[in-house]
């Protein structure tokens, strides 16, 4: 225990972290000289406690400075270090190199699905474009009572209470097959917000969310495969969610 | 701030007339996949456990089942059903992956012209169906045939 040590006066606890020698092969871009992406390899000696994004710094910081990724927060909240980690979308900042197989290379990749710009940053717009389709925001014609607030019950807040959580990574969205391979579908980010304002009690613009989510390229096209679920960094129940929009548009009610 | 904008910048799509094909071909594999679930586990239970189970499978089984107008019946939404539950699937596949205008056109018209003509060989198999064909060893066909 770290506080035994601590005591006994022996080593500081950041010296009891074990530590280990990591591959980490990237998949790395630069429009301006290359045609093709190129796995680079890049053995790294990292402790315990490191996550994905703290070898991407180090990669960074102490081996090659051109290396371009987006990272901000690097603590979960902001959302912008979502990226193929061993073939699967997680955020980097929340990904511990210790609960990955260490004994094999790590595989970093840009999010697929949306447009390759360098390194592992891609083109967020046609991502924000369709969140900003279904009109993200509360639509409300009548003035809050009292001039102050406008009240909700407790279970009318949780009700939509899993998709506020949202931080629009696009882990989900750059993970459905359906995003893949059609280029006009909404994809789960955009479903998810919408869900947050359709079942939101205060909100009046439900109607006009559901005909845009009615479309052709709306809620019908998801598949159920879970990809987006299981991506969430935020633990929210995306398909689930997209299910309830579903319902929603059939009974054509919230 | 209590500031109420009237639906601020938002052009309400219109919703382009007539049917929703998406959401109806969306609620059709569902209503129709529960409703297979029954048909095909009928259908398998009833040729292959019931009585003498898988043995007792021959024409006189066959042609004795598509002469009752139950199992025509019950033959016949099985076809239906399962035809236009897999030729939408394989559309919505042909869709993913046929990604050429013109390719995507003729494999879409491809299941449509199977889809159709299966419909129609099946139905007419059904109903016009003859269980007692002239000339045959009568031990082959169903008992009924001697009986009349």
């Amino acid at each position: 225990m770290a506080s035994d040590v601590l005591e006994k006066g022996g080593p500081r606890a950041h010296d009891v972290v074990p530590t280990f020698t990591v591959t980490m092969i990237v998949r790395r871009f630069d429009p301006e000289v290359d045609n093709e992406p190129r796995w680079v390899d890049y053995d790294l000696q990292m402790h315990g406690t490191d996550r994905v994004l703290d070898a991407l710094h180090k990669i960074k910081w102490e081996i090659d400075g051109s290396l371009a990724f987006r990272r901000s927060c690097a603590h979960g909240v902001c959302g912008s270090d979502a990226m193929r980690i061993n073939g699967r979308n997680r955020l980097a900042c929340k990904t511990l190199l210790k609960d990955l197989d260490i004994s094999k290379p790590i595989y970093i990749e840009a999010l697929k699905g949306l447009p390759l710009e360098k390194d592992l940053i891609v083109d967020m717009e046609p991502f924000f474009d369709s969140f900003r389709e279904v009109q993200p925001f509360l639509m409300s014609s009548s003035k809050p009572k009292d001039g102050k607030e406008r009240l909700q019950s407790s279970e009318e807040r949780a009700r939509f209470d899993d998709t506020t959580k949202c931080i629009l990574c696009a882990a989900c969205t750059s993970s459905c097959p359906v995003f893949w391979t059609d280029g006009q579908y909404f994809g789960p980010a955009a479903i998810v917000n919408a869900h947050r304002f359709i079942f939101d009690s205060r909100d009046e613009g439900s109607q006009v969310r559901m005909d845009i989510l009615n479309d052709r390229e709306g809620v019908w096209r998801c598949r159920t495969t879970f990809n987006c679920t299981d991506a969430c960094p935020r633990g929210i129940q995306v398909t689930q969610a997209i299910a309830e929009v579903k319902q929603a548009i059939m009974r054509g009610k919230p | 701030m209590t500031v109420s904008i009237e639906t601020p910048r938002a052009p309400r799509t219109v919703r382009r007339g007539g049917i929703n094909w998406e959401k109806w071909g969306w609620i059709y594999m569902r209503v129709s996949g529960v409703a297979l679930v029954v048909l095909i586990f009928g259908h398998l239970f009833v040729n292959l456990m019931i009585g003498d189970g898988v043995k007792a499978l021959d024409f006189a089984f066959v042609g004795g089942k598509l002469s009752n107008p139950f199992w025509q019946w019950w033959d016949t939404l099985l076809l239906w059903l399962a035809l236009i539950h897999g030729a939408n699937g394989m559309r919505t596949i042909t869709n993913d992956y046929a990604r050429n205008n013109l390719v995507n056109l003729i494999l879409k018209g491809a299941i449509l012209a199977a889809t159709i003509v299966l419909l129609i060989l099946g139905t007419l198999v059904i109903f016009t169906f003859d269980p007692c064909p002239a000339g045959a060893a009568a031990n082959l066909l169903p008992t009924f045939c001697s009986a009349g």
